[in-house]
């Protein structure tokens, strides 16, 4: 089976001379959650706006399921749903007649463009809106209409470029179930994102997008693997004395009940239960200290700017 | 995208557009109307009255087509320059153009818009001209394919101005400092006849009185230049400006980044 994105040398240079990609390569497989992550200014959007062709390329081949958006451009649209960064409909239309005209722009039957309008708008929680104009939708709403129109023909892949910037977290997580959702029915999903729990919770593999050129591309699990120490917080039942000391284990005392341990990849946190058991301290709750995703993101990006002498430059 | 999709998605953009300027009517269709009533009651029946004959026809009859013609082409261009720029200001635009709905149609169904917006306007104002005077068509054949042509003419114009407009500024200018004055100046009011011999050569070079004329040749039987030379002038207009905004379309110049 073709794959559901492929990518080869992908470069574009703006009228600027400014370098937004340098010939990058990448490719999606079908049923895939896949996170494209970067810095801001890194190419993520550039790379998504090539694929949807709203960003002409200046070198590269780009094919959606098999298709060449050069060649067979109908049907390589016709795979793909776009959910921009930015609010791009028609502020003074109706909720419906933006997620219909859509389907209308992909050929589809009024009648079936209504039926799907409906399911989606249904499912994402706006089919009471139908009627209003888009204008008057709370800002986690246009999102989700976005995601409706995107949708509306029912795409094999769909991309989204930070559908969850500034929304709430009750939402994000109930956007985060409909799009697992969709992933388990069979779409094949492309998400940029900045939350790195949100790449870590929803997506298997990543591409982590930097200065215009890929600095990583893996399985979430297999990066995650690269981390070599961990850092927990513990909670206590016991008040923690200020000369706690546990045996092959760094420990920092945060305040009377709370403990930072540093563990080392793959150590077992029993024997740590056990001292600390031994020394009369219960543990009531653990937690990571940082996302561990982030620190790896953070990690990746400074390795690259220094092996292309940026050193740390801002993109 | 088969032919079937093709035309769904023609049809979606064209009642798209019809929806927009119905939905505002106060601001399409009602001033114009407003404006040419104001033309018949100033120039037609007041001024018009003291003018006596022009053409051989009294001078209300005389400036009746020009004006419908008037309304037609800064409707038709103006739909369509206001309503294209506001996509690709707000832009809704990429809507389209993430879709697979070819660019030959995305001009299609626009131009259709403003067609449909010049013709509606010029319709009302053809009703109204009937309590000024009384209106024969010489014509209908004539009638009808000039003031569609010349609809599709001035839609395609208002695309191309679209296309190129960064500011709502832009899709103003074309049609104050070019339009108007080669509307004024496209023999509503006047007989070329009545021109210094010099003048009415230049006039000549205007393609907008060829439009007024053939469509007063259509109602009239009247037209001071050659009917199937206007023809000819609008169908050549008509090919060149499509194929610049197609070539602007697929090169995705002011569209793409």
């Amino acid at each position: 089976m073709s794959p559901a994105l492929s990518i080869r040398n992908l470069s574009k240079v703006y009228g600027n001379k400014f370098e937004g990609l340098k010939g990058i390569s990448l490719q999606v497989e079908p049923g895939d959650f896949f996170a494209l992550l970067g810095p801001n200014g890194a190419g993520k959007s550039t790379t998504i706006g090539i694929i949807c062709s709203l960003v002409r390329k200046t070198a590269g081949n780009v094919a959606i399921f098999g298709h060449d958006i050069d060649i067979d451009f109908s049907a390589a649209k016709s795979n793909l749903g776009v959910v921009p960064q930015e609010f791009n409909f028609n502020q003074f239309e109706k909720v419906l007649d933006i997620v219909v005209n859509q389907g209308g722009y992909y050929g589809m039957p009024m009648k079936l463009a209504r039926e799907r309008a409906e399911k989606y708008l249904r499912k994402l929680g706006l089919w009471e809106k139908r009627n209003d104009p888009s204008r008057s939708l709370s800002g986690g709403m246009k999102r989700r209409l976005m995601i409706a129109r995107a949708l509306v023909h029912e795409p094999r892949l769909l991309i989204l470029d930070e559908p969850t910037a500034g929304v709430d977290i009750e939402l994000r997580r109930s956007m985060w179930q409909f799009l697992q959702e969709i992933n388990r029915a069979g779409t094949t999903i492309i998400l940029t994102t900045h939350y790195l729990e949100e790449a870590e919770s929803l997506c298997r593999n990543l591409a982590i997008i930097d200065n215009g050129r890929i600095v990583e591309n893996t399985s979430i699990k297999s990066l995650l693997k690269q981390l070599s120490r961990e850092i927990f917080i513990l909670d206590t039942r016991e008040t923690i004395g200020n000369e706690l000391h546990v045996p092959g284990y760094r420990v920092h005392r945060l305040d009377d009940h709370s403990m930072e341990v540093e563990i080392e990849k793959g150590r077992s946190l029993n024997e740590l239960f056990e001292h600390l058991s031994g020394q009369g301290i219960h543990i009531t709750s653990m937690r990571n200290k940082a996302n561990r995703l982030e620190e790896l993101f953070v990690s990746l990006v400074e390795n690259g700017r220094s092996e292309n002498g940026r050193g740390g430059q801002a993109a | 995208m088969n032919g079937q999709q093709q035309l769904t998605a023609l049809l979606t953009i064209t009642r798209k557009e019809v929806r927009r300027f119905t939905r505002i009517w106060m601001q399409t269709l009602l001033p114009p109307v407003i404006t040419m009533t104001l033309y018949f009651i100033i120039f037609g029946a007041l001024i018009g009255s003291r003018i006596g004959q022009m053409g051989g026809v009294d001078y209300m009859s005389f400036v009746v087509p020009g004006l419908i013609m008037m309304s037609v082409i800064t409707n038709s261009y103006s739909n369509v320059a206001s309503s294209f720029f506001s996509t690709k200001f707000q832009r809704s635009i990429e809507e389209i153009l993430v879709s697979p709905t070819p660019n030959y149609i995305i001009l299609l169904g626009f131009v259709l818009g403003g067609v449909l917006r010049g013709l509606a306007v010029g319709f009302i104002v053809t009703v109204v001209s009937l309590f000024f005077t009384e209106l024969e068509i010489h014509s209908l054949a004539v009638t009808v394919s000039v003031v569609v042509l010349t609809a599709v003419l001035f839609a395609i114009a208002g695309f191309i101005n679209a296309l190129f407009a960064q500011s709502f500024d832009d899709i103003s200018i074309i049609p104050t400092f070019i339009l108007t004055p080669l509307t004024y100046l496209g023999g509503i009011f006047y007989s070329i006849d009545m021109l210094p011999g010099f003048w009415e050569s230049v006039s000549m070079a205007n393609p907008v009185l060829y439009m007024v004329n053939a469509f007063r040749y259509g109602i009239l039987g009247i037209s001071d230049v050659n009917v199937g030379v206007a023809f000819v002038s609008i169908l050549l207009f008509i090919a060149a400006f499509a194929g610049l905004a197609l070539y602007l379309l697929y090169s995705g110049r002011r569209l793409r980044a």
